[in-house]
């Protein structure tokens, strides 16, 4: 073997060992920086205010590069950073009203470029969830949230865990794909409040 | 012909719709769409037909600084050579030094061979109430010519596999307010958005090749023949990004990497859809 050889395996070697959990590998094989180069020229002029919603915080990368597959350092670390960011209400109330909150789970725009700043804007739960009975236009990207309350005997601690939950689902499971809605600050405080209280009034058509 | 029958279509489309509108139950949708399925099944009767028509008048006709045709255009087969060439794109071109898909390359065309001011063409790239896009129509026509082949796109040139690699990272890409990649809705089987199903388009098999296969389409929602330049503009409005730049390499990669998982899929188009 010859001094440049050797020179390059250990570079490869070195390369291998400081690209975190072997993210690169899991990229298919192409380097982040040209993945970023091609995105840039994707969204060469967003409007203003929207670059943030291209480039990635480090929780979305991380679940980017291994494909919803966190390693345990980075599970832990994507833990600890979300639960952090978790913002309670002040008054320590999580449950708003429920009727409010129906509009919150049925309502499906807000934040697309086609729509108004100003127009309804809801968490589109029936996007991926089953929640009363019912509605029958539910899709399945999530568990079935039917009787939701009921199944938790409407525990108080069931409803902030809820809460917290919606506010930012990966508080709880790393790499959700379910979105942050609280943490992107997509819903309002309100509009959590009253999406949990959808889910855990015991009026609410969820648990009847 | 073709215009009597788009005629009938735009009546049928237009009762259609009003009963699409009116029906209560999801069901009676189902059954609506099963209803356009099966008219798809004679192509004269589709009115992205009507596209293909135009598309070919405007191949054949002589514009741009240069005055010619984009008959001489070379969409991989050689050129001039239509028949066949959307099955194999997007490619790498050696006189564009780049990966194209056929949106790409209809404007390189116009640019080069042509010289034409392809400002105006971008401006029009999705018809609406009034507008007409030459992009369409030119997809239109060119895809067609690949109706009934099988997809086959390669993977050879270091660039082909560049762009492959770096479709699939964008695919796997979350970001947005919704935290969302393609894969959050395309990377599971039998998955459905309210009623709405999601093809797995996450790996080869059957989703993949039935979904690209289709592309170009009728839209019977939108009543314009669509590309997947479009499709993905709307996914990507859905993911709350902003609008993606029109016949970008992104696009193209992301393309490249779904019609790969497309491989050896029959391709029958244009079709019609929801
Ligand atoms: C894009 C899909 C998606 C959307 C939209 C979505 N969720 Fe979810 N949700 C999921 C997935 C996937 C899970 C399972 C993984 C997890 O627990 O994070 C989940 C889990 C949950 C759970 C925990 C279920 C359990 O096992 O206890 C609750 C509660 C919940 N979602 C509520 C909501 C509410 C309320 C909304 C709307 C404001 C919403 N979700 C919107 C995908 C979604
Ligand atoms: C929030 C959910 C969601 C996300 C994220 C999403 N899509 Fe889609 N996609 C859909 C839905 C819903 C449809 C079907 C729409 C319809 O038929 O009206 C669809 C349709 C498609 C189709 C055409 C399917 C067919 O049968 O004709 C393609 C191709 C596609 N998506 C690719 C992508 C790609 C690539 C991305 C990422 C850039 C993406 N999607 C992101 C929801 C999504």
């Amino acid at each position: 073997m010859n001094g440049t050889f050797k020179l390059l395996l250990a570079s490869v070697a070195l390369c291998a060992a400081v690209s975190p959990g072997g993210l690169w590998a899991e990229s298919g094989g192409v380097a982040p920086g040209v993945v970023d180069a091609y995105v840039k020229g994707t969204w060469k002029t967003p409007a203003e205010g929207w670059q943030a919603r291209i480039d990635q915080d480090e929780t979305q990368r991380i679940c980017s590069l291994s494909r919803n597959q966190p390693s345990k350092a980075d599970f832990a670390a994507i833990l600890a950073r979300e639960k952090a960011s978790v913002v309670m209400p002040a008054d320590g109330n999580v449950l708003g009203k429920w009727e409010d909150g129906e509009k919150v789970a049925q309502i499906g725009t807000g934040g697309q470029f086609s729509d108004s700043a100003t127009g309804p804007r809801g968490g589109n739960c029936y996007a991926c969830h089953q929640m009363a009975r019912r509605e029958l236009s539910y899709g399945t990207l999530g568990p079935s949230l039917e009787d939701y309350g009921k199944i938790r005997k409407f525990a108080a601690a069931e409803a902030t865990a809820t809460y917290t939950k919606i506010y930012n689902a990966q508080s709880i499971l790393p790499c959700s794909n379910m979105p942050r809605f609280g943490h992107n600050k997509f819903l309002s405080e309100q509009q959590i409040k009253d999406v949990t209280a959808y889910l855990f009034d015991p009026a609410s058509p969820v648990n009847k | 012909m073709h215009t009597l029958k788009y005629v009938c279509w735009s009546v049928l489309l237009w009762v259609g719709s009003a009963t699409m509108a009116t029906s209560q139950t999801a069901d009676a949708t189902e059954k609506e769409i099963e209803r356009y399925r099966a008219m798809i099944s004679d192509p004269m009767a589709n009115p992205a037909f009507l596209n293909v028509d135009r598309g070919e008048a405007l191949w054949v006709l002589a514009r741009g600084s240069k005055n010619v045709s984009l008959q001489t255009c070379d969409l991989g087969e050689g050129p001039g050579k239509v028949e066949g060439a959307y099955a194999k794109l997007p490619h790498y071109f050696k006189d564009a030094d780049k990966v194209l898909d056929l949106e790409q390359r209809l404007l390189w065309c116009m640019e080069k061979v042509q010289g034409l001011d392809i400002k105006d063409v971008i401006k029009r790239r999705f018809s609406g109430p009034g507008v007409v896009s030459d992009m369409e129509d030119l997809v239109a026509y060119v895809a067609q010519k690949s109706s009934g082949e099988k997809f086959s796109v390669s993977l050879s040139h270091p660039k082909e596999q560049e762009a492959y690699a770096v479709g699939e990272a964008m695919f796997f890409r979350r970001s947005a307010v919704m935290d969302f990649s393609c894969a959050t809705c395309h990377s599971e089987d039998g998955k459905r958005i309210r009623l709405q199903g999601l093809p797995n388009l996450s790996k080869s098999g059957n989703a993949a090749q039935d979904t690209m296969g289709s592309w170009p389409t009728y839209r019977v929602s939108q009543s314009q023949m669509r590309t997947m330049q479009h499709r993905l503009w709307d996914c990507y409005r859905q993911m709350r990004m902003p609008a993606p730049d029109y016949a970008s390499d992104g696009l193209t990669a992301l393309t490249l990497y779904l019609t790969k998982n497309a491989d050896g899929g029959n391709i029958l188009v244009p079709s019609i859809k929801r």
